[in-house]
This record gives C-alpha cells, sequence and structure tokens, in this order.
C-alpha cells in the first residue's frame, strides 16, 4: 500500500503506535490527534463495519431513493395542470409599481412586512435595517449593525421587535421603541449563534421564540428571552438557506430549503425531518408555505420553482421556460394561492398561475437582481427588494 | 454541522432518513389537487391581486400624500 505524500508540520512519536515518525494532525469530533500516516489509515479502515465500504452505503442509498420515487410514483395519476383545465384562466394583472422606497445605501438583500399590514422591515448589505411605513414611505426606524449583509431580518408578530442577522453568525432581537431619541442598536440582543453566516430567520406565532437557518447546515429553533438553544434540526449535507413557517395556528412545522439540493419538512417539537424533496437540479434559494398549509414552492439557481404537495409527497408542477435562464432567488403565493410570484436574476419578477402553470405576468422595474419578493398580509400589496438598493411596492 | 461530517457519516445520516420516509403516508395526486382547486377558487374573490382594488379603497393608488402649500 502506498503511502500518500503530505506536508508534515510535526515529527514525533504517533499517539497510537509511539514510533517518531512525521505526524498527520487531524481532528477527530473537534480533538486533535497526532497519529503517523500508517495508524490513521487504519483507524479509518476499522471506521467501517465489517464489510460496509464507502461505495456499499452509496449502493443502499441509492436504492432507497430508487424505492422512494416508486412508491410516490404509484400515486402520481395526475398532474395538476391537467386537474386545473376547467379552471378559468386568468385575466392580466393589473399590477404596478406603486411605490419607490429609496434609502439603503447598498444592495437590499431582505425585507418582511409586519402584521398591521403596512410597516415593513428591510435589511441590505451596508448593516442597516430600516422599518418603513409603506403608505406613507416614511421611515421610521433606522437600526446600524456592526456587521455588513444583513441576510435576514423578521418582523415580531407583536409588531414590537425586529430580528436580523448576517455575517456575524448571529440573529439579534431589537426591541421597536416609539421614543425617536433611544439608540435602537444597544437594545439589541443575541438570541442565536450559528458557526457559520445566518439565512433566514422567523419568529414563530409568539414573539418569544425564533427559528432560524444558517449556512453551518443546520436550522435552529431559540427562545428569545434566555437566548437558549431548544431544538436543533440536522439533514441538510450544505448551506440552509431558506426556511419558511407553515401558516397554521398550531403550526408546529416547517420546511427549509438549501444548497443541497434539497427541501426538507420538520417537525419543531421533535427536530425530525419528516419529509425530504429532492428534483431541482441545483441550490434551492428560497421556499415558501402555500396559503392552505398542505405544500410549498421552491425557487431555485436551476431557472426554475416547483410546487411540491405535502399529502401526496411529491412534486406536482414545474413552473419553467425556456427564456428564463437566470436563477430565481425569492417565492411568493399571492392571498388566494392562485399566484405564484417569483424573483430573478435578470432582475425580473414572473408571476405564475399555480394550478396552470403557465406565466400570467412578468413585472419589470428593478435595475438588479431581486433578492425578495413578500406578499403583504391581507394580500393587497407585493413588495419586492433588489441589490438595486431599493423596494418596490406593487398593487 | 454538515461541514465536520466525513463522507461515510453523511451517507449514513442520508439513508437512516430515506428508511424512514419510504414508509410515509401517502394520497394520491388527483384527490390533493383536486382539494388544493377548490381551495384556491374559495378564496379567489378575495384576493386584492387579481380581483383588484377600487382606488378609493386602495391605500396605495391615491396620491403620495403630499403637502398642502398655503
Amino acid at each position: 500500500m502506498c503511502d500518500q505524500t503530505f506536508v508534515a508540520v510535526t515529527f514525533g512519536p504517533c499517539d497510537s503506535c509511539s514510533k517518531a515518525s512525521p505526524l498527520m494532525n487531524i481532528y477527530i469530533k473537534n480533538e486533535p490527534i497526532n497519529y503517523c500516516s500508517f495508524c490513521v489509515e487504519m483507524m479509518a479502515c476499522q471506521g467501517l463495519q465489517k464489510g460496509e465500504t464507502l461505495a456499499s452505503l452509496k449502493r443502499e442509498c441509492d436504492n432507497l431513493k430508487k424505492k422512494l420515487e416508486e412508491e410516490r410514483g404509484k400515486l402520481n395519476d395526475v398532474e395538476l395542470h391537467q386537474v386545473a383545465e376547467k379552471t378559468e384562466v386568468l385575466g392580466a394583472l393589473s399590477v404596478k409599481t406603486r411605490r419607490v422606497l429609496k434609502g439603503h445605501g447598498n444592495k437590499v438583500l431582505c425585507m418582511d412586512w409586519c402584521k398591521d399590514r403596512r410597516r415593513l422591515v428591510s435589511s441590505s448589505q451596508d448593516g442597516k435595517v430600516i422599518v418603513w411605513d409603506a403608505f406613507t414611505l416614511n421611515k421610521e426606524h433606522g437600526i446600524t449593525l456592526p456587521c455588513t449583509w444583513v441576510m435576514a431580518c423578521a418582523y415580531a408578530p407583536s409588531g414590537c421587535a425586529v430580528a436580523c442577522g448576517g455575517l456575524d453568525n448571529k440573529c439579534s432581537v431589537v426591541p421597536l421603541s416609539l421614543d425617536k431619541t433611544e439608540n435602537l442598536a444597544a437594545k439589541k440582543k443575541s438570541v442565536a449563534m450559528h458557526t457559520n453566516y445566518v439565512s433566514g430567520c422567523t419568529f414563530t406565532n409568539s414573539d418569544m421564540q425564533l427559528l432560524t437557518c444558517s449556512g453551518d447546515g443546520t436550522c435552529a429553533l431559540w427562545d428569545v428571552e434566555s437566548g437558549q438553544l431548544l431544538q436543533s434540526f440536522h439533514g441538510h449535507t450544505a448551506d440552509v438557506l431558506s426556511l419558511d413557517l407553515a401558516p397554521s395556528e398550531t403550526g408546529n412545522t416547517f420546511v427549509s430549503g438549501g444548497c443541497d439540493k434539497k427541501a426538507n419538512v420538520w417537525d419543531m417539537r421533535s427536530g425530525q425531518n419528516i419529509q425530504s424533496f429532492e428534483s431541482h437540479e441545483s441550490d434551492i434559494n428560497c421556499v415558501k408555505y402555500y396559503p392552505s398549509g398542505d405544500a410549498f414552492a421552491s425557487a431555485s439557481d436551476d431557472a426554475t420553482c416547483r410546487f411540491y404537495d405535502l399529502r401526496a409527497d411529491r412534486e406536482v408542477a414545474v413552473y419553467q421556460k425556456d427564456s428564463i435562464i437566470f436563477g430565481a432567488s425569492t417565492v411568493d403565493f399571492s392571498l388566494s394561492g392562485r399566484l405564484l410570484f417569483a424573483g430573478y436574476n435578470d432582475y425580473t419578477i414572473n408571476a405564475w398561475d399555480v394550478l396552470k402553470g403557465t406565466r400570467v405576468s412578468v413585472l419589470f422595474g428593478h435595475e438588479n437582481r431581486i433578492s425578495r419578493v413578500r406578499v403583504s398580509p391581507d394580500g393587497t400589496a407585493l413588495c419586492s427588494a433588489s441589490w438595486d438598493n431599493t423596494l418596490r411596492i406593487w398593487a | 454541522m454538515a461541514r465536520d461530517m466525513s463522507d461515510k457519516e453523511i451517507l449514513k445520516m442520508e439513508l437512516e432518513q430515506l428508511k424512514k420516509e419510504v414508509n410515509t403516508p401517502r394520497t394520491p395526486v388527483s384527490a390533493n389537487c383536486a382539494d388544493t382547486i377548490t381551495f384556491v377558487e374559495g378564496m379567489l374573490p378575495n384576493d386584492p391581486l387579481i380581483k383588484g382594488v377600487p382606488d378609493d379603497k386602495n391605500p396605495y393608488k391615491g396620491d403620495k400624500g403630499g403637502c398642502i402649500i398655503t
């Protein structure tokens, strides 16, 4: 067996065989181990059980995946757009830009509506988080964070706080005060700690719990008051880019999508991955639950958006066009669930008919890629955030 | 975290997950699609982005609230 050549930083007695030789400094479960290369080989072989090699595990995995496809395929008796043939065709959308929110100094990365249907919070690459009144274009609060690239922001259900996080690997909650002279950044409280950037965050049904997802491949549920980790969700094998909470009052599931092309549905109480879907061909940038809670949509770098039904446990529609070659970065449904708004990297927002699978309208206006689209809680308006430093309200 | 796991551990994790998933209860697509369509049709008349909102009720369509100079 040929020994591989490696750059040896240390030379000394091996931890396991005690012979003096060049040592490989490796870490096993965060503990440093100094073995000579022969002992490393021995240990790697022993790590696998009898007959279990990487290849055999992969084979078993592939077999199970095929079996899963078969099981799912048995129930695929019809396509969504076929069932929807009798549905009335939608007329053209009369949606136009009604407001342009200017004020950020750099790319706007995320935004969220408040439940009062008029306020929204947005965060940007320059480290600023701004709370706007969408009707009057008034900037109500501005918070400067010490880190740049604030990739996630969320409004608390009560409207009294916002959460934001990004490259600082943390998600912090800032209580909003009506007192204009108060320095909001000073009352910022770090709640979530990840080992890599925070890509998405959302409050659960109350102000007390925060759900975050991160570039370290995990999602986590935190208690806001104490900062304690209540539950962590492992299962993604790459960065998790987005998450969304199920819409019901008693909702205790959420869906997450990541760079491993998988979208996973999790049970919040047990931490278990209940269902998983892998049909995209590239990173999933955004996931969003359907208003009924029985389905969700995902947007991906492969330029498609897909619609998955949770009870049938499979993908039931793909929204794509040959002329769309840029990745989709964000999706949201209209109030009734008939329209799917998707923001793309070619600076446009496409409105798709969810049931028929056709494109209803294209919204032009932004001058750089769309980072987030969100329909307001009462469905009257759509807000889009873009790398052109502005947000637009369409109604 | 996924980055710290060896390929073998990642595959083992995936295998465990797949074993659980093969046994999930599923219902036929046609039934679920019919449900989805009924849901949408029910909510469609109230969807402001599709049906439109009369100008006087829509907070965005009016004046941006300019100021009156006297």
